[in-house]
């Protein structure tokens, strides 16, 4: 209780920020919200100390443009395996739906990742070196390679959409011929196409994505599962879409456990930015809606209106995952509080653990 | 590729064939007056631009902010009053009581001066400062995660962009654990007409759109010169040199200050075994690393790529066999 005047300009009693986690809730007495009935803190809560509230560590400067990736990439991957089950299985339309569709995601977000350059001039710098450590390089060796394979099916594709109308002269057989082995081998890229994403962004300091490194490539494979049936029920008709509609409801279970194993593994502050806010609205959003395209997959697949209507649900729900889970970590970048608060406790936790030795912290 | 993680010799891992020091700064914090000199030799040796407006940001005299693509040197300013003195005390007097390693050589600490040893500076607030720089980790995250060859580990261990080559991913921005590298913008708000200067002459700011760091004056170091912010700084704040003579001198330094009763001191990135694998650069602090907006337990992230790229791996071949399980299950 203050007798100053100014006192009275005080603002309104904002709630106090707390861990979600009630287990690590210790010594904090009873909770209770912004009620008015106790004592205001004059200074935030000494969770944690940072330089001005300054980030530690940087955003990646990563647009819409990557996300727009991101959900490009899972639609390119899923479809080509679709296209291959078409191949295989002799669903004609499928087989080529599956393939234009896939190629076309491709060109998109492939335009997407270069715009995002600092140097868009420059992509082709890429191909300079083949670098295991990092994930950016491996991706776009896989891209490339699925991009080859998937170019010359759907080129086969088009020959055969014209009449054999294409200026190929005697490579026509040639194309004929490989046409198969280039559906198997953009397939066998498909998976990791979908999945090094996941890696990209779990191989920062970031601290959500870097938090998320041991699930985030089965939500991503699920996100692009559902997405690359979705798109398939949507251009396909139903009688050949049967494989996709089980694809569809597989990756919705997936899209759903997946997603909860992750949050349930990670810190619990570094998975608050997936809660909070306009990613975590999203994140929301693509969970209901994967839901809701799943649903109406199983109920009402069979009928064509449905299933695209469906199928435009769970591309959204990709879609949603994608944006949210990269808003999410930038959001986790540009807040101080995510870098250090799991750093502190895991570096707690090992001394607790009698490990002191691996500090960068030392006495001498 | 080499190693992960883990303590190396990272020119060596690099397979550098001759055989160069590993060269890196000590900053000690505890000498640092403030006076910027490290920002403004740094700024004009390596030609940086100027980076955002000219503003005060209302964080004691620090109104550089933080490092980025055009600041390679950055003054932290931090108040304390008496009571996060003896916190920051205590929090070094716990790490000794830890049993941190200490492998300062004994007669240093003998030879200090016995008798008094209560701490010489004001007891009631005291001025954190401290120039922060690119660590050049053993284990670079920016290094590894970059996908075009442009970050590249020097002959003297340290890590560097090469201007032509980087496309600015951003790769390596996020995979910074210190949040030291950026990409450039071009940082100002006038049309791009009055940005560029003449047709056909050098932009005003140059590499733009392209990660930038510290490169430790790579171009000095090649010729036996000082970096310029070490060679600059008015009270040895910096010191440069053999980064196995930077490590056993900060040792010495954290020692004698110890012996004086100033506990509060206490080294980071001088131990090869911590997340990173230790740092090129080493600083003395005088509080938790975060008062000063370092990372309290860094780790790159790399060190765990082997494990991700089999989850990742794992969960393709899940894909596929959902897949599978989509044309093979259910023949309808």
């Amino acid at each position: 209780m203050s007798l100053s005047e100014f006192d009275s300009y005080r603002p309104p009693e904002p709630p106090r920020r707390r861990r979600r986690d009630g287990a690590r809730r210790r010594g904090t007495g009873p909770g209770g919200g912004g009620d008015g009935a106790r004592e205001m803190p004059m200074v935030p809560e000494p969770e944690f100390t940072s330089y001005y509230g300054r980030p530690v560590v940087k955003p990646a400067p990563w647009g819409h443009e990557v996300a727009a990736y991101l959900f490009l990439g899972g639609v390119a991957g899923g479809s080509a395996l679709l296209a291959l089950g078409g191949q295989l299985t002799g669903r004609d339309a499928l087989r080529r739906n599956a393939r234009l569709g896939s190629v076309t995601a491709l060109a998109l977000g492939g335009a997407a990742l270069v715009k995002d350059l600092g140097r868009p001039e420059r992509f082709l710098h890429m191909l300079r070196t083949f670098k295991p450590t990092s994930p950016m390089s491996m991706g776009t060796w896989i891209l490339s390679a699925f991009g080859a394979g998937m170019g010359i099916t759907v080129a086969a594709e088009a020959d055969r959409m014209t009449g054999s109308r294409l200026p190929l002269g005697p490579l026509r057989p040639v194309l004929r011929a490989v046409e198969g082995p280039a559906g198997v081998e953009a397939a066998v890229f498909a998976g990791p196409l979908a999945a090094y994403t996941a890696v990209l962004l779990a191989d920062t300091a970031t601290p959500t994505w870097n938090e998320a490194r041991e699930d985030l490539a089965f939500v991503f494979v699920s996100s692009a599962s559902l997405a690359s049936a979705g798109l398939a029920m949507i251009t396909t008709p139903v009688d050949e879409t049967g494989p996709a509609r089980r694809l569809a409801v597989l990756g919705v279970v997936g899209d759903l456990v997946a997603t909860r194993v992750m949050e349930h593994r990670m810190d619990p502050v570094a998975a608050e930015p997936l809660h909070e806010g306009k990613p975590g609205a999203m994140l929301a959003w693509s969970e209901r809606l994967a839901v809701a395209g799943g649903l109406g997959t199983l109920l009402g697949g069979r009928h064509r209106a449905v299933a695209a209507v469906s199928g435009a649900a769970l591309l959204a729900a990709s879609a949603l995952t994608r944006f949210g889970v990269l808003e999410a970590g930038l959001r986790s970048a540009e807040d101080p509080r995510y870098t250090i608060e799991p750093q502190k406790n895991r570096l707690a936790a090992r001394r607790a653990a009698g490990i002191t030795d691996d500090s960068i912290t030392t006495a001498g | 590729m080499g190693q992960l993680a883990g303590p190396t010799d990272p020119a060596a891992d690099a397979h550098w064939e001759h055989q160069h020091p590993r060269k890196g700064f000590f900053t000690d914090t505890s000498i640092c007056i403030g006076c910027k000199a490290c920002e403004v030799a740094c700024k004009e040796w390596n030609q940086n631009p100027q980076d955002g407006d000219l503003q005060l940001l209302e964080s004691s005299y620090d109104n550089t902010g933080a490092l980025g693509a055009s600041t390679w040197r950055h003054v932290a300013f931090v108040e304390q009053d008496g009571e996060r003195i003896e916190e920051a005390r205590e929090s070094g007097r716990a790490l000794v009581s830890l049993g941190m390693p200490r492998v300062g050589p004994p007669e240093a600490r003998a030879a200090a001066e016995p008798g008094d040893s209560t701490p010489p500076d004001t007891p009631e607030f005291r001025w954190l400062m401290s120039s922060d720089v690119c660590k050049h980790c053993t284990h670079a995250g920016c290094l590894d995660v970059c996908p075009t060859g442009a970050l590249f580990r020097t002959e003297h261990g340290t890590v560097v962009v090469q201007d032509d080559i980087c496309n600015g991913c951003g790769t390596c921005v996020a995979g910074c654990p210190f949040g030291v590298i950026e990409r450039r913008t071009d940082g100002t708000a006038a049309p791009r007409t009055e940005r560029e200067g003449r047709p056909g002459s050098e932009p005003a700011v140059p590499n733009v759109g392209v990660a930038q760091k510290c490169t430790l004056c790579y171009d000095r170091m090649v010729d036996d010169q000082t970096p310029a912010c070490a060679q600059t700084c008015p009270t040895t704040s910096i010191k440069y040199g053999d980064h196995d003579d930077m490590v056993d001198q900060a040792r010495q330094r954290v020692a004698e200050m110890h012996a004086q009763g100033r506990t509060e001191a206490r080294l980071y990135g001088a131990n090869e075994l911590d997340g990173v694998g230790g740092t090129g650069s080493v600083f003395l602090l005088l509080d938790e690393p975060e008062v000063y907006g370092l990372p309290p337990d860094p780790r790159v992230p790399t060190a765990d790529l082997p494990r991700m790229y089999r989850r990742a791996g794992l969960a393709a071949a899940g894909m596929l066999a959902a897949a599978a399980v989509a044309f093979v299950g259910g023949r309808s």
